[in-house]
C-alpha cells in the first residue's frame, strides 16, 4: 500500500505544471468557500458579542430598529418601575434610557459619507455594556458637548478621531474619550450625554430603554406584561435577539451567495479535477498495466488513483486556507439594510470553519477522482500493457 | 478553411476531456455573467435616474425630517420648474418577511415629476379622488395577486400601526431599469393620521424632489436651495438624483467590491482547469508538433495551432455560458426579488462574458504554445506517446 501511496505522490510532483495548476484551481474554490464561511461567522460573532443574555432592550412596538422607534417620557418611566430590573452596587437600577439617531459623516481618506449611529447615552450606559472599555481620553461630562468615539468609527471617519470636532445639530462637538468594544457593533458608534442630544436633534423622546434582568429567567413574565401594559406600546426584546433580528437580512444574503457560489464554483474545480485525473489515467496505461501485471489488485489501483486525486484536493484546499487565514486582518464594513447604519465586521477564522474546508476540498477531490480511478482499475491487463 | 477544419479535429479529439472543459468554462461564464448582473442589480436606481431631477434632504442623515414650510420657499428657487415632497413610509404587509417599499407622496406634482411610472390616465384619476388610495408597480401587484379595488393593509414599522389603502392603479415602468416593485399613496392621509394620533410628527417631510427646467440648472440651484437653509434648524444637503442613489450605493460598497473581485476569481479558476487541459494537449502532442517542424511548418503556425485550438474550446464554453445565463437570470429574479427588483442581463455584461471568454482562451494556450515553440525537433521526435 505504502509503494502506491508513494507512486501517487511522485506522480504529482513529476507532473508540476498540471498539479499547480488543478490545486491552484481548487485551492481558490476554497478560499472562497472559507472566506464566505469566515464572513458570515464575523457577522454572526459581532451580533452575539454586541447583545447580553441579560439585557432587555425597549423599542416601539413594530420598531425594527433604534433609530425607528420612539419612547416617550412617560412611557419610559413606567418601564423603569418593573420590579425585575437589576440594582447596580451603588443602590441604582442598572437601566439606560438612550437617544439612537443616525448622522452622515464623510469617511477619511474618500470624503465618502456614511451613515454613523450616534447614541445618547445615560449613567449607566456603559456599565450595561461590560465589553465597552473606554481606551483613550476620557469619559463625556454630562451637560456638555463632548462625546465619545468607538474605535472603528475614529479610524474611518473625519473628525472622530481623539480631539477633532464634529459639527451636527447647530454644535460643535469635541470628542474626549475612544473606546473599544472588541468586535461589536458598538465599536461603529458614538457616545454623548442623552439630555444634550435630545436638546440638539429636538427629539423629545427617547429611542430605547435597556435594562439588566435582576434573574434573568424573569425574561417572559416580564415581556408579557410590558407588552399588554395599555400604557405602553411597546417591544421588549432580549438584546441578543434584537440585535440578531436587525442584520437578519444581511445575514441570509450572505448565506444565499455564499451557498450559490460555492455551488458553482465548486462544479467548476471538480471538473478541473476530473480532466487532470482522466489524464493522469490515460497517460499511465501502460504502467497500470504493469502494477496489474505485478499482482496489485484492483481495488489497490482504485485506492492509489483516489489518493493522488485526494491528495490534490487535500494541497488545494491547505492553500486555500492559508491565504483564507490572511482575510483576518481585514475588516468589512458596510450600509445594513435594515438599519441604514453602518455596521463593520471582521472575517472571523474558527476550528470549525478550517475542518469544514478541508472536508470540502478533500470531497471535490473524491468526486473528481471517481470516475478515473474506476477507469484507471477496470482496464483489461493484456490491452494496457500492449499500448506503449 | 483548412486551418479551422483541423483546429476543431484537435479540439474535440480527446472528447471527455473537451466536453469537461466545455462545461467548466461554461459554468464559469455563467457565473461571471450572473455575477454582473446582480452588480448591475445594485446600481439600478442609478440608471433609473433624471439629470433634472434633485433630492433635497436633511444635513444630519436621511431619517431626520423637513418641515412642510420649505416647499414654498424651494418652489421659489430660480430655475426650479416643479417642486414635490413625500416621506418613506417601509413597512410590511401581512407577515414580517413582506416587506413594501412605500413612500407617502405629494401625488399631484410627483406624478408629474415621474412620467416613467406610467398609470393608466383613468386609474390615476380614481387615485387622485380618492384619500385613501395607493397605486402600485405591476411586478408587486402580481407577487401579492392584488387587483384594482383591493384593500390592501400595511404594518408600518416607522409610522406605527396598520394603515388601510385601496389599491387604485397598477404602473408600468417605461423603461428597463424603471422599478416595478413600488408602492406610493398620498402624503396627505399621513399627515391627516399623525395630526390626530402623534401630532409632533405631523408636517413633517422626509425628503423634497426639485425639478429644474434643464440640467445645467442642477448645481447653482442646489447650491442656493442649501445655503437657504444654513444655520436653521433643519439645514438641507441637496444633490442630484444620481449623486444620491449613488451615496446609498457608496455605503455598501465593500459588498458591491467583494461581488466584483469574486467574479474574477471565476475567471482565474476557470483559467486554470483550462490552462491545465491545454498543457495536458500540448504534452500529448510534443511529437505531431515535431513532425510539423519537421515538415517545414514554422513556429508562428505551431502557436497559431495552439491558440486556436484553446480558442474553440473556450468559445464553445462561452457561447453556453451566455445561453445558459439568461433563464438562470429568471430563476434568480424569482428567488431574490427582495432584493433585486429590477434583474436584467445587459448587453455589457454580455460583452463583458465574451472578453472572458477571449481572455480565458488566449491565457491558457501562454504556456503550451510556449513550450511547443522552444521544442527541439530530435527530443520531439525521440519521445514516444
Amino acid at each position: 500500500m505504502s509503494i502506491l501511496f508513494f507512486y501517487s505522490f511522485r506522480n504529482l510532483l513529476t507532473r508540476r505544471l498540471t498539479t499547480a495548476l488543478t490545486a491552484g484551481g481548487m485551492a481558490l474554490v476554497v478560499f472562497v468557500f472559507a472566506s464566505v464561511l469566515m464572513l458570515s461567522e464575523g457577522l454572526k460573532k459581532t451580533l452575539v458579542d454586541t447583545g447580553s443574555y441579560d439585557n432587555v432592550v425597549v423599542i416601539r412596538k413594530a420598531a425594527e430598529s433604534e433609530v425607528q422607534s420612539g419612547v416617550e417620557r412617560v412611557q419610559a418611566s413606567i418601564v423603569e418601575s418593573q420590579p425585575e430590573i437589576a440594582m447596580g452596587k451603588d443602590g441604582k437600577l442598572l437601566l439606560a434610557k438612550e437617544l439612537v439617531v443616525l448622522i452622515n459623516l464623510p469617511k477619511r481618506g474618500s470624503d465618502k459619507p456614511s451613515n454613523v449611529e450616534i447614541r445618547g447615552a445615560a449613567e449607566k450606559s456603559m456599565a450595561l455594556r461590560p465589553q465597552v472599555k473606554l481606551v483613550e481620553g476620557r469619559m463625556f461630562r454630562t451637560g456638555s458637548a463632548e462625546i465619545i468615539a468607538g474605535r472603528g468609527v475614529a479610524k474611518r471617519f473625519k473628525g472622530a478621531g481623539l480631539g477633532e470636532t464634529i459639527r451636527f445639530g447647530m454644535r460643535d462637538w469635541t470628542v474626549v474619550g475612544i473606546f473599544d468594544a472588541g468586535n461589536t457593533g458598538f465599536n461603529s458608534e458614538i457616545w454623548g450625554d442623552v439630555d444634550q442630544m435630545m436638546q440638539a436633534f429636538r427629539r423629545p423622546v427617547y429611542s430605547s430603554v435597556i435594562f439588566k434582568l435582576a434573574n434573568p429567567s424573569d425574561f417572559d413574565e416580564l415581556k408579557a406584561r410590558i407588552e399588554s401594559d395599555p400604557r405602553l406600546s411597546v417591544d421588549a426584546k432580549r438584546e441578543t435577539k434584537y440585535y440578531a433580528d436587525q442584520s437578519e437580512m444581511m445575514a441570509k444574503f450572505l448565506r444565499i451567495l455564499g451557498i450559490s457560489l460555492t455551488a458553482i464554483f465548486s462544479l467548476g474545480a471538480v471538473i478541473g479535477a476530473m480532466i487532470t485525473m482522466y489524464a493522469a489515467v490515460s497517460n499511465r496505461v501502460s504502467e497500470i498495466g504493469t502494477l496489474r501485471a505485478l499482482g496489485f489488485q484492483k481495488g489497490s489501483i482504485h485506492a492509489a488513483f483516489l489518493m493522488e486525486s485526494l491528495l490534490l484536493g487535500f494541497i488545494g484546499g491547505c492553500s486555500g486556507l492559508f491565504f483564507a487565514s490572511f482575510l483576518q486582518f481585514f475588516t468589512i464594513s458596510t450600509m445594513n439594510w435594515q438599519t441604514f447604519s453602518e455596521l463593520a465586521f471582521t472575517f472571523s477564522l474558527t476550528p470549525e470553519i478550517i475542518w469544514k474546508s478541508l472536508v470540502f476540498s478533500l470531497v471535490m477531490g473524491l468526486v473528481g477522482g471517481l470516475l478515473p480511478a474506476f477507469r484507471a482499475a477496470n482496464m483489461n491487463i493484456i490491452e494496457a500493457l500492449r499500448t506503449s | 478553411m483548412f486551418l479551422l477544419k483541423l483546429l476543431l479535429k484537435n479540439a474535440f479529439r480527446h472528447k471527455l476531456r473537451a466536453a469537461l472543459t466545455v462545461t467548466g468554462i461554461a459554468i464559469a461564464i455563467l457565473a461571471f455573467g450572473m455575477l454582473r448582473t446582480v452588480v448591475d442589480a445594485w446600481y439600478v436606481g442609478v440608471e433609473a435616474s433624471s439629470a433634472t431631477r434633485l433630492v433635497t434632504r436633511n444635513s444630519i442623515s436621511i431619517i431626520f425630517p423637513l418641515p412642510l414650510s420649505y416647499n414654498e420657499k424651494i418652489r421659489q428657487v430660480e430655475g426650479v420648474k416643479a417642486v414635490s415632497y413625500g416621506s418613506w413610509f417601509g413597512g410590511t404587509y401581512i407577515s414580517e418577511k413582506n416587506f413594501i417599499p412605500a413612500f407617502a407622496v405629494e401625488a399631484k406634482t410627483y406624478l408629474r415629476m415621474f412620467p416613467e411610472l406610467m398609470l393608466p390616465p383613468d386609474q390615476e384619476e380614481a387615485f387622485m379622488a380618492d384619500r385613501k388610495g395607493c397605486f402600485v408597480g405591476q411586478k408587486i401587484a402580481k407577487r401579492f395577486g392584488w387587483k384594482i379595488g383591493d384593500t390592501i393593509t400595511l404594518k408600518g414599522n416607522i409610522y406605527p400601526g396598520n394603515w388601510e389603502f385601496v389599491l387604485r392603479g397598477i404602473y408600468k415602468g417605461k423603461y428597463k431599469s424603471t422599478p416595478e416593485d413600488q408602492f406610493r399613496f398620498h402624503w396627505d392621509y399621513l399627515n391627516e393620521t399623525l395630526k390626530k394620533t402623534v401630532p409632533r410628527r405631523a408636517d413633517q417631510i422626509g425628503f423634497y424632489m426639485i425639478e429644474v427646467k434643464k440640467p445645467e440648472l442642477a448645481a447653482p440651484v442646489a447650491v442656493k436651495i442649501d445655503s437657504m437653509f444654513k444655520n436653521s434648524l433643519a439645514e438641507t444637503i441637496t444633490e442630484t438624483e444620481k449623486a444620491f442613489q449613488l451615496g446609498f450605493i457608496a455605503m455598501t460598497e465593500a459588498i458591491v467590491m467583494a461581488i466584483k473581485m469574486v467574479s474574477y476569481v471565476v475567471i482565474i479558476i476557470i483559467m486554470a482547469v483550462a490552462a491545465n487541459t491545454m498543457a495536458m494537449t500540448a504534452r500529448e502532442r510534443i511529437g505531431e508538433h515535431a513532425v510539423l517542424k519537421t515538415l517545414g511548418f514554422g513556429a508562428p503556425y505551431i502557436v497559431l495551432l495552439v491558440f486556436g485550438e484553446s480558442l474553440v474550446v473556450s468559445a464553445v464554453g462561452t457561447f453556453l455560458g451566455i445561453i445558459l445565463t439568461y433563464p438562470a437570470a429568471g430563476v434568480f429574479a424569482d428567488k431574490l426579488g427582495d432584493w433585486f427588483p429590477v434583474f436584467n442581463v445587459s448587453q455589457r455584461t454580455i460583452y463583458m462574458d465574451i472578453a472572458a471568454g477571449v481572455v480565458v482562451g488566449l491565457t491558457a494556450a501562454v504556456f503550451p504554445s510556449w513550450r511547443a515553440v522552444r521544442l527541439r525537433i530530435a527530443d520531439g521526435l525521440r519521445r514516444i506517446g
